[in-house]
């Protein structure tokens, strides 16, 4: 318990250092502007000095979140002494003559489109964490991709990306952790069966426990049994992966359940285990609805076959929206201290960026929850035998 | 102008999911309240029909968003 509290107390004193350091990131990439526009301040200091305080001066909230809300190419760590300390990761890209795969570290941090990376005889640009290929000449702005000139949109083509991303990597690291904790629970199960369970198969049992008696059994029927492993997976994968996006610092940190591909793989897994083991009765309640008169029937049809598919799009909107909104209000709780540029607003940020925290670690178990009952509810309307 | 429009509408679907949730968590204490004993079962279909609702109030959210 009080691990737990010494944690959730870190966690709110490092989130607003990563917030310092990205933000010095992300507007440094726009210093050279800026340092046009404050020319006031410029002058006030003597060289490299101006062009920091200048960029610190225009802090943009919106940008420094969605750039922490979204996926990444490096996986950026922190910076220290103006240099940016990360991981890079693996680019795999489908280009028109094959596979390329090279570093991230290629494009040396940059996300403006800045830097060409140059790997198997192509050029490619990381702009906006898409890949482009490259252009021959960079426009105005430096940047080596063109603008449409009718939709301001970029021209350049893309390659198909199959990149390792920061949320890839941070799913692998989840993933590792999912394995080692039920692995090790199993092992202690196989070592002393029949003894009360200690250690991590202590901490793992009543979870199990819950998901299959309270979720599966009073949802699905009498059938449940083949559902436990589905649902114990998609209940801990989601709370593994909620909690890791909590944690301010390295292993944690990416979004990866506010992802909306990720939470679409999930629906989309729910949906087919849904309708694959529809019964009968469960397509004719669809198709032709007994007991109502044949005029209304196919108007019906019509409401279920959409009902089929919204079901599956509400679950993937709700984990990503909840836990994108959480990420956004930590986020944006934290650039109070920079939106105001005072330091005595800092025990304001921290003890609202604290209790949001907490919250968030209550969501987090909540989602979790929401999904897998959802799912098994389901695929309990679903394999309901007849009863009339 | 796109946008405040927008939030407008995201505050709006709001409203409607606030009244909704806070309909069903009165309810829900009243019920607790009247048969304690069956607290767990109530629990359970309060979130579901709270998690339910706030799938149609996210969903004027993302819409709005997108409208941004």
């Amino acid at each position: 318990m009080f691990l737990r509290y010494c944690l959730l107390f870190f966690a709110a004193i490092a989130l607003p250092m990563a917030a310092t350091s990205d933000a010095q990131t992300s507007e440094g990439q726009s210093m050279v502007s800026t340092v046009a526009q404050d020319g006031h301040e410029a002058e006030a200091h003597a060289g490299d000095h101006a062009a920091t305080e200048s960029e610190e001066a225009v802090f943009n909230p919106n940008e420094m979140i969605m750039h922490h809300i979204a996926d990444s190419h490096g996986w950026h760590i922190v910076d220290w002494n103006d240099k940016e300390i990360g991981i890079p990761l693996p680019v795999i890209l489908w280009t028109n003559e094959g596979l390329v795969v090279f570093s991230s570290s290629l494009f040396h941090h940059d996300s403006e489109g800045k830097h060409v990376a140059e790997a198997g005889g192509q050029r490619f640009v990381n702009l906006h964490e898409k890949i482009y290929y490259a252009s021959d000449a960079p426009n105005e702005h430096g940047v080596y991709a063109q603008a449409d000139p009718v939709t301001h949109e970029v021209a350049n083509a893309k390659p198909l990306d199959f990149s390792i991303t920061k949320n890839v990597a941070s799913l692998f690291v989840s993933v590792v952790i999912i394995l080692v904790l039920f692995i090790r629970a199993a092992r202690s199960y196989a070592k002393n069966s029949g003894a009360a369970p200690r250690g991590l198969a202590g901490f793992v049992e009543p979870l199990v426990v819950f998901v299959r008696d309270d979720i599966a059994k009073n949802n699905i029927g009498p059938h449940y049994k083949k559902f436990v492993p589905l649902l114990l997976t998609i209940f801990f994968f989601i709370w593994v992966n909620n909690l890791m996006g909590l944690v301010p610092f390295f292993p944690g940190g990416a979004n990866v359940t506010g992802n909306i591909a990720v939470t679409m793989v999930l629906a989309f897994v729910a949906f087919v285990v849904t309708n694959v083991n529809g019964n009968r009765h469960y397509w004719k309640h669809i198709l032709w609805m007994p007991g109502l008169p044949v005029a209304v029937k196919p108007l019906l049809a019509v409401v279920e076959i959409i009902g089929i598919f919204t079901k599956p799009f509400s679950l993937m909107i709700r984990l990503f929206a909840n836990i994108t909104a959480g990420h956004i209000i930590v986020l944006s709780l934290v650039s109070l201290v920079f939106i105001f540029e005072t330091v005595w607003v800092s025990p304001v940020s921290v003890l609202l960026t604290l209790f949001i925290s907490v919250l968030e670690l209550l969501v987090a178990a909540l989602q979790a929850y929401i999904f897998t009952l959802l799912t098994a509810l389901y695929l309990g309307a679903a394999m309901q035998e007849e009863h009339h | 102008m796109t946008g405040s429009i927008a939030a407008l509408g995201a505050g709006l679907a709001v409203i409607g999911v606030g009244i909704g949730i806070g309909l069903i968590g009165g309810r829900a204490m009243e019920a607790i309240a009247r048969q304690p004993e069956a607290t767990g079962k109530i629990q359970t279909n309060m979130i579901i029909a709270a998690a339910l609702i706030e799938g149609a109030g996210l969903f004027g959210i993302v819409v709005a968003l997108l409208g941004i």
